[in-house]
C-alpha cells in the first residue's frame, strides 16, 4: 500500500476494485464501512455483489477480466472531458501523451462492450471519481490474479496518477496483501531477483555488499520463479526442492499438474507444523514451531513491521524455522552467528535492508513501524511519494492494452470460474480447520452461481452439482446467490474436496508469474 | 482557548467537546460504563453523571457539551451517592454470581442455588476480575444487602459455536449494539427503538442477534463490560487475574491486527484486540479472535520424519534428518550445480524465517532459486 489503514476513517472517496474486503480483510473493511456510514463515497467495481459492495453507493459489476478495458474507458472520459488533474500530470508525471493516445482508442461505448456495463455507467463513475479529491484506490487479488495482472496494476496506477491522487494522505494505490506476511517475505528477499530490501541480485554493487556481509560468493543470475521451479522438477533441471510452510498441492492451480511436479522431485524437504497434502511428497519433513511459539516480526499490507511473540511452548521437539536453516547451513560449512529472531533482525536485516535501518526490536515493543525507516529517530512512513514526489523522480504513465483471459467460455465450458477466499477459513484450512467452531460456521465448499444460471440449469440452492473444467472436476453443493452475475461461478480453495484448484488454469502473467486464479472456463451440471 | 472549571481547577476545552472529553484530556477521570470509544455516546447508564452549577439535575458528562465558564464537580458526595444508587440497581437487576453480590445469608443461599442451576452459572461469572460493574461496585462500596435479588427467567442464546449470550447478566448498556452497528458496521444487533417483531415486549429489551447479518467477529463480546457475552471456548478456563497477556500480531490476513493472547499454564485461553493498537484499534474478525487453537491440535508434527523405501515415514532425530538434508543438498549441488536446487519460503511465517531461508539458498547453496507465494 502506498498509504495506511489510518487513512480509511478519514478518506472521502474510495474506489475499490477486485477486493472482497469484508471477507479477505475484514477489519480493514470495518474502517471502510464506518467511513461510508459517516458520509464518505464508495465505488465498488467487482463482478460480484460482494459484502463490501453492499455498502457502496455504486456497484459496477464488470465482467471477469475486463479491468483494463474498463479503466481505459474511465480515463477516456477523464481526458476527453478534461476532468483529470492537469497540474499534477504536468509537474509529477511523464508519459501522458502516450497514455492519452492509447486511452483515446477506448471510448466508453467500446469499454462498455468488453466490460458488460452500460457506457453511461462508465461516464458516471469517471465523473463521480473526479468530483472528490483525493480518492483512495484499493485493490486485491481480483486485479493481480490474471494473465494480465501486471497490466491491471499499471492501469490502477495510471488512473490514480491521472486524477492526481498519488502522494497524499487518503489517496494512493493500495493493494491489500493477501497473507499476513506476504509483504514481509518479499521485503526479506524471498524472491529470485532481489536481496533483502529489494536490492537487485544482478546489480554488482548490491551483490558485493551481500557477499561481504555473508562471506560467500553469490550467483549473479536471477533465479527461478515458482512456476518455473515446478516445470524444472518435471524436466529434471531442478532436482532438490525445499518447501517451507506452503501447501502447494492445494494452493496452486491445476492440482493434478502440481502433484505430478512434486512427485518428480528427486529430493524434497518440507518444514511444516502439520502433515499436509504437500508433505506427502517430501523425503524429509521437519517439524516447525508455529505462530505464538517463536519470537519475530510480521509486516502487514501498510508496510508496518510488528512484533510476533512467543507465548507457549512448541510440541515435541519442534524447532524454529530459522534454527533449521542455520543448522543446515552449518552442516554445509557455514557458521551463522545470529541465534534468535531478535538477533537476526537487529544485527542482519535492519543492517542490510536500507528501508529497515531505523527498525530495531526495542522500537517496536508496542505499535510497529511502517518502512521506510531510514534512521533510529525516524517515525516511519505512513504514505509514500509524498506530494507526488516519486522515489524514481516522476510518476511514469504506462499505456496498456486489454487482453482477455487465457481461457474464455465456449460451448463446452460456458461459464467463467473465479476463485477467492471466504470469511471463516484461511487458505487450505491447515490452521482454521483445526480451530473449534470455525468448521461449524463453514463446513464445506460450495459453487456459488447466479439465480439466472440456476434457473436455466434447473439447480436449486444446496443441491449437489458437478463443476468441471478442462483440467478436472469436483462435486460440491450449489449456493444460489444474488452475489454472482449470470455466466459466472465463484469458489474458494479452503477444502481439499471441492477445491477450486482442481479446476483452475495454470497460466501466468508473463512478468509477475501470478496464476490466473480469477478466470477459467467451466461447466456446471446437475447430478442425477 | 475556552475554559471550564472542573473540581475547582481551570481546564481548557475545544468547542464541541463534552465534559467527559475535556476532563479526560486534563487527566481527570470520570467513571463510565455504557460509553464505548469510537462510537456515539448513548447516555443510558448515567454512571458518568456530574454536578453542574446552575442545574438541579445531575448531568451525564458523556453527552453534555462543555461550555465557557461552566463549573463542574465530578466527585462530590451527591455525585457519588447517585452513582452508587445506579450501580446497586444494575447489580441487583441480574444474576451476578460473584463476590460483590453481598446478600445477607438467608437470601444468599437461595439466590446462589437458583443462579447456579442456570446454564453457564456453575462457576463464578466469567468476567470476574475484568468486569466494569464489579470494579465500580468495589470502588463505590456498593451493597445489595437491602435489595431483592432477581429471580425468574432471562433469555439465553448459547446456540452459537463460539459465543454465549447470557442475558441474566445483561445490564442493557448498549455497548454490544454500538460495537456491532457502529464499529464493525454489521448491523446484526438491532437497537432497542423501532418496531420489533423478534422480542416479547413484556420481557423488556435484550440485545438479541440477527444471525443473517452476524459475521461472528465477537466485537460485541469484547465490548460487553460485564459477563453477559463471553467466549464459549474460554469458559471456565481462567479468570482475568490468573492470565498473562502477551501482545502479538494475527497470523491470518495482511491487515496485521494486534492481539492480546491471554495465556494460562502455557495455553492460550482467549484472544482479544489491543485497544488503541495500530492498525486495528482493538477490532478483530472471526479468524483473529477465534482462530488460535490450531496450535494445540494433536495432529501437529512433533518430530522429524524421513521417508522410507516403502513410502512410509519413520521418526528420526534432528541430527539424522539435518545430516541427510545437508548431505543430499551437497551431493546434488556437486553433481548438477547450485541451480538444481530450489526453495519456496512461507508467506505466513515470520520475517526472520524468510530471511534465513533466502540466505541459505544464496550464501550457502549458491543459487537465487528462492521464491514464495508472493502472488497470493
Ligand atoms: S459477533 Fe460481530 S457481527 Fe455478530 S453480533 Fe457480535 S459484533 Fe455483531
Ligand atoms: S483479525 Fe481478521 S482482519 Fe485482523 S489480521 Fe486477523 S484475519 Fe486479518
Amino acid at each position: 500500500m502506498t498509504n495506511s489503514f489510518e487513512d480509511f476513517p478519514k478518506a472521502k472517496m474510495f474506489f475499490i476494485i477486485g477486493s472482497n474486503t469484508t471477507e479477505a480483510h475484514p477489519v480493514a473493511a470495518t474502517f471502510l464501512k464506518q467511513a461510508v456510514q459517516d458520509g464518505a463515497q464508495m465505488i465498488v467495481v467487482d463482478p460480484r455483489y460482494s459484502g463490501i459492495a453492499e455498502h457502496a453507493q455504486m456497484h459496477v459489476p464488470i465482467k471477469v477480466g475486463s479491468d483494463v478495458a474498463f479503466i481505459n474507458g474511465l480515463m477516456h472520459v477523464l481526458i476527453s472531458e478534461e476532468l483529470y488533474d492537469k497540474d499534477y500530470v504536468q509537474s509529477c508525471t511523464v508519459g501522458f501523451d502516450s497514455l492519452k493516445e492509447k486511452v483515446l482508442e477506448w471510448p466508453p461505448e467500446r469499454a462498455a462492450e468488453v466490460a458488460g456495463v452500460p457506457a453511461e455507467t462508465i461516464v458516471a463513475v469517471a465523473r463521480k471519481l473526479a468530483s472528490v479529491k483525493p480518492a483512495m484506490l484499493i485493490y486485491t487479488l481480483g486485479i493481480t490474479e490474471h494473465t494480465c495482472g501486471v497490466n491491471n496494476v499499471l492501469s490502477c496506477a495510471n488512473l490514480q496518477m491521472l486524477l492526481g491522487n498519488v502522494g497524499f494522505e487518503c489517496g494512493g494505490v493500495n493493494p491489500l496483501r493477501g497473507q499476513n506476511n506476504v509483504q514481509g517475505a518479499c521485503d526479506m528477499g524471498a524472491l529470485p531477483n532481489v536481496y533483502p530490501g529489494y536490492q537487485k541480485v544482478i546489480d554488482e554493487a548490491a551483490r558485493k555488499k551481500f557477499e561481504e556481509a555473508w562471506g560467500a560468493e553469490l550467483s549473479p543470475n536471477n533465479g527461478l520463479m515458482m512456476p518455473a521451479m515446478m516445470d524444472g522438477l518435471v524436466d529434471g533441471t531442478v532436482k532438490a526442492f525445499y518447501v517451507f510452510g506452503e501447501n502447494l498441492a492445494n494452493t496452486e492451480p491445476d492440482i493434478r499438474h502440481v502433484e505430478h511436479c512434486l512427485e518428480s522431485a528427486e529430493f524434497m524437504v518440507c518444514n511444516d507444523i502439520f502433515p499436509t497434502e504437500t508433505t506427502r511428497f517430501a523425503d524429509v519433513i521437519l517439524p516447525a514451531t508455529a505462530w505464538s511459539e517463536d519470537d519475530g516480526t510480521f509486516t502487514n499490507s501498510e508496510r508496518r513491521v510488528s512484533r510476533v511473540r512467543k507465548a507457549v511452548e512448541a510440541p515435541g521437539v519442534s524447532k524454529p524455522n530459522w534454527w533449521v536453516f542455520k543448522e543446515i547451513a552449518k552442516r554445509m560449512g557455514h557458521d551463522w552467528e545470529a541465534n534468535s529472531g531478535q538477533e537476526i533482525w537487529d544485527n542482519e536485516i535492519s543492517v542490510l535492508a536500507p528501508q529497515m535501518v531505523g527498525i530495531k526490536f526495542e522500537r517496536i515493543e508496542n505499535d510497529g513501524l511502517q518502512w521506510p525507516v531510514p534512521d533510529l529517530d525516524h517515525p516511519g512512513t505512513p504514505y509514500l511519494h509524498k506530494e507526488g514526489c516519486f522515489t524514481c523522480g516522476l510518476g511514469n504513465f504506462t499505456p496498456v492494452e486489454w487482453t482477455p483471459p487465457a481461457e474464455v467460455p465456449d460451448e463446452e465450458y460456458p461459464l467463467v470460474l473465479s476463485t477467492g477466499r471466504r470469511l471463516y477459513h484461511y487458505h487450505t484450512r491447515t490452521q482454521t480447520g483445526r480451530c473449534a467452531g470455525l468448521n461449524d460456521l463453514l463446513g464445506e465448499e460450495t459453487a456459488d452461481i447466479s439465480l439466472a444460471d440456476a434457473a436455466k440449469l434447473g439447480i436449486s440452492d444446496g443441491e449437489r452439482v458437478k463443476v468441471s473444467s478442462r483440467r478436472g472436476e469436483v462435486e460440491v453443493r450449489a449456493r444460489v446467490t444474488k452475489q454472482v452475475q449470470e455466466g459466472m461461478v465463484w469458489m474458494a480453495f479452503h477444502f481439499r474436496e471441492g477445491c477450486a484448484n482442481w479446476l483452475t488454469n495454470p497460466v501466468y502473467d508473463p512478468v509477475s508469474q501470478t496464476a490466473e486464479y480469477k478466470a477459467c472456463s467451466v461447466k456446471v451440471e446437475k447430478l442425477a | 482557548m475556552s475554559q471550564i472549571k472542573i473540581n475547582g481547577r481551570e481546564v481548557p476545552f475545544e468547542p464541541g467537546q463534552t465534559i467527559l472529553e475535556a476532563a479526560k484530556a486534563a487527566g481527570i477521570t470520570i467513571p463510565t460504563l455504557c460509553h464505548l470509544p469510537q462510537t456515539q455516546a448513548s447516555g443510558v447508564c448515567r454512571v458518568c453523571v456530574v454536578e453542574v452549577a446552575g442545574s438541579d439535575r445531575l448531568l451525564p458528562s458523556c453527552e453534555t457539551p462543555a461550555a465557557e465558564g461552566m463549573e463542574v464537580k465530578t466527585d462530590s458526595p451527591r455525585v457519588r451517592e447517585a452513582r452508587k444508587g445506579i450501580l446497586e440497581m444494575l447489580l441487583a437487576s441480574g444474576q451476578h454470581n460473584c463476590l460483590v453480590m453481598d446478600l445477607p445469608p438467608e437470601k444468599w443461599t437461595s439466590f446462589q442455588i437458583e443462579t447456579m442451576s442456570r446454564p453457564w452459572h456453575d462457576q463464578i461469572c466469567p468476567a470476574h476480575g475484568d468486569c466494569r460493574l464489579q470494579d465500580l461496585a468495589v470502588e463505590y462500596g456498593v451493597t445489595v444487602a437491602a435489595q431483592e435479588p432477581p429471580s425468574g427467567e432471562f433469555p439465553l442464546d448459547d446456540e452459537h459455536p463460539m459465543i454465549v449470550r447470557d442475558f441474566s447478566r445483561c445490564i442493557q448498556c448498549g455497548r454490544c449494539v454500538a460495537a456491532c452497528n457502529e464499529v464493525q458496521v454489521n448491523r446484526a444487533i438491532p437497537a432497542p427503538w423501532g418496531p420489533r417483531k423478534d422480542q416479547d415486549p413484556d420481557q423488556g429489551w435484550y440485545p438479541l442477534v440477527d444471525y443473517d447479518n452476524c459475521t461472528h467477529c465477537g466485537e460485541c463480546v469484547q465490548a460487553c463490560p460485564v459477563g453477559a457475552l463471553f467466549e464459549k471456548k474460554a469458559y471456565g478456563l481462567a479468570y482475568a487475574n490468573d492470565v498473562e497477556k502477551v501482545r502479538t500480531t494475527c497470523p491470518y490476513c495482511g491487515v496485521g491486527c494486534q492481539l492480546w493472547l491471554h495465556v494460562k499454564d502455557g495455553k492460550i485461553v482467549k484472544v482479544t484486540g489491543v485497544e488503541n493498537g495500530s492498525p486495528n484499534k482493538g477490532r478483530l474478525c472471526v479468524k483473529g479472535r477465534f482462530g488460535y487453537d490450531f496450535i494445540f491440535s494433536d495432529e501437529r508434527l512433533t518430530t522429524p520424519l524421513i521417508k522410507q523405501a516403502d513410502g512410509s515415514f519413520a521418526e528420526a532425530s534432528w541430527d539424522e534428518a539435518l545430516d541427510l538434508v545437508a548431505n543430499r543438498f551437497m551431493e546434488i549441488k556437486q553433481k548438477h550445480g547450485p541451480d538444481a536446487l530450489a526453495g519456496v519460503s512461507c508467506a505466513r511465517s515470520i520475517n526472520e524465517d524468510s530471511y534465513q531461508m533466502q540466505k541459505l539458498f544464496r550464501a550457502v547453496i549458491g543459487t537465487n532459486n528462492i521464491d514464495h507465494c508472493a502472488r497470493t
